[in-house]
């Protein structure tokens, strides 16, 4: 028991700050919430220059490295880097005060109005930050590539999803970004304040038809390696 | 007339704050489906009574489905399996013969177990008390339609302020946040002309108070408004949220000196 609970915390409390108070760490998982789903967009967009052939994704790439000057790549890692980082530390802080606030569970809670998908936000939350160090290790440093060229990006992808362990992987880690997803573009809305009964049905339609789009362009990269498709 | 019911009741008895509870199993017996669920609890009461056994603690007051003082989760679920019903108001038509139900008290950091199934709700008391009312100059009532208040507002003004702080939003909450409730006190005076000079500090005080309750945080999983007995709308949730980001961008540091008529 805290010594707030015989008190009033009043003034002081009030200056505690706009990232100490709950509501103020969920704005932060929005906001970054809303720069990470725009960023998995345009990524899903992007690759879609695959379909195009070698030399459309090839020079994709290259226009992504030598935008801006070759400044331009660099801005967006800065700011996803930024962005990641603070969803996850306000992901963890939050999920702690959560577990803190209920220290003894019910014997069988019965979920009325929660999803699968809202309900697992930290379990698809944890398998995303993995898969993220994976896809950069795997097609960004090559690191744990095959066989990896940094002049050629195309060949990489194929290469790359050519091994069914890797393809599997991301198509898991695509249903799990897309349960994070679901969930998490309705969400931040909420958390944003931006509800509204004329437009409530839109913002779950909006929801599901960005993350049905998102997941399933990007399941389809390794499975048309896997088939032959692209090749 | 149909048949009494004989059930199992699997209740949380416990002592008060400081020792662990557990479940203990009573049986119900030759209840009639027109009881409410508060008058079995009496039933089984008297029976412990009589037979020198301490009853089960519970709170309640009106029995009429106003107060907000029963408190209980029955099977899982605040209030029992009927949806905008308090205990009170939830008759044992509701179950079946031979049914075995499970009793226990709201769970949360924030709400102490008192003894058994009544816990100590005087976060929400602190969290009003930090911001939750209005500051009016007494003198003589002024004219009823002296301020014109839109239809509308009254109307989402009179939805949030049915909240009766029974607290079910915070026990059907799987991270035990209490959102709803401090959304819905919020609202109800941020709606209208006269909540308005307290409207930005007033949510900044209350979210304060709250989070130094040790209250959880919302993830937006919609089970307080599926619990609420009063329909309060998750809506509150995102007014309450953009009253607080305005407020957090735009508040002053209090002003010293300066002002006076000189």
């Amino acid at each position: 028991m805290s010594v707030a609970e015989q008190s009033i915390a009043g003034a002081e409390a009030r200056g505690h700050g706009f990232l100490a108070s709950s509501v103020g760490r969920k704005v932060v998982m929005a906001a970054t919430g809303v720069v990470l789903f725009g960023f998995v967009t345009v990524h899903m967009l992007g690759n879609l220059t695959s379909y195009m052939g070698a030399e459309a994704m090839n020079h994709y790439a290259e226009f992504l490295h030598t935008m801006v000057h070759g400044m331009g790549i660099w801005v967006f890692r800065a700011v996803l880097l930024t962005a990641a980082g603070l969803h996850i530390w306000a992901a963890v802080t939050l999920t702690l005060d959560n577990m803190a606030a209920r220290p003894t569970g019910y014997r069988a809670q019965q979920n009325v109005a929660s999803t699968w998908s809202s309900r697992t936000m930290r379990w698809s939350g944890f398998i995303l930050a993995a898969f993220i160090v994976y896809h950069l290790l795997h097609l960004t440093t090559g690191t744990v590539h095959p066989n990896f060229n940094h002049a050629n990006p195309y060949a990489n992808f194929v290469n790359g999803f050519k091994v069914p362990a890797a393809a599997g992987f991301y198509i898991v880690a695509q249903l799990c970004l897309g349960l994070h997803m679901w969930h998490g573009v309705w969400s931040c809305t909420q958390s944003l304040g931006l509800a509204h009964p004329r437009y409530d049905s839109l913002r779950r339609t909006f929801a599901t038809g960005l993350t049905v789009l998102v997941v399933g362009v990007n399941i389809s990269y390794p499975i048309a390696v896997l088939t032959g498709f692209i090749h | 007339m149909s048949k009494d019911l004989n059930l199992t009741l699997h209740v949380w008895r416990q002592k008060n704050a400081k020792c662990d509870g557990k479940f203990v199993e009573y049986p119900a017996k030759n209840i009639s489906p027109d009881m409410s669920f508060l008058e079995m609890l009496d039933i089984v009461n008297e029976d412990l009574i009589r037979k020198g056994e301490e009853p089960i603690t519970f709170d309640h007051d009106c029995r009429e489905g106003i107060c907000g003082t029963c408190s209980m989760v029955i099977n899982g679920r605040p209030h029992g399996p009927r949806e905008r019903t308090t205990t009170c108001q939830l008759h044992m038509r509701s179950f079946k013969d031979g049914d075995s139900v499970t009793i226990e008290p709201w769970r949360a950091e924030a709400f102490p177990v008192i003894k058994d199934l009544m816990v100590d709700r005087g976060a929400f008391d602190r969290i009003i008390a930090a911001g939750g009312f209005i500051s009016v100059p007494t003198g003589s009532p002024q004219d009823a339609n002296a301020l014109p208040i839109p239809k509308e507002s009254a109307d989402l003004s009179m939805d949030a302020a049915a909240c009766i702080g029974c607290g079910a939003c915070v026990a059907a909450c799987p991270n035990a946040s209490a959102m709803l409730f401090v959304s819905a006190k919020i609202n109800h005076l941020g709606h209208l002309p006269q909540g308005q000079p307290e409207r930005y500090l007033r949510v900044r005080d209350m979210i304060a108070q709250m989070d130094a309750e040790e209250f959880g945080t919302c993830t937006n999983h919609g089970e307080c408004e599926a619990a609420c007995p009063k329909g309060i709308k998750m809506e509150n949730i995102a007014r309450m949220n953009r009253d607080f980001i305005k407020a957090s961008l735009t508040y002053r540091p209090a002003t010293t000196g300066g002002g006076g008529a000189g």
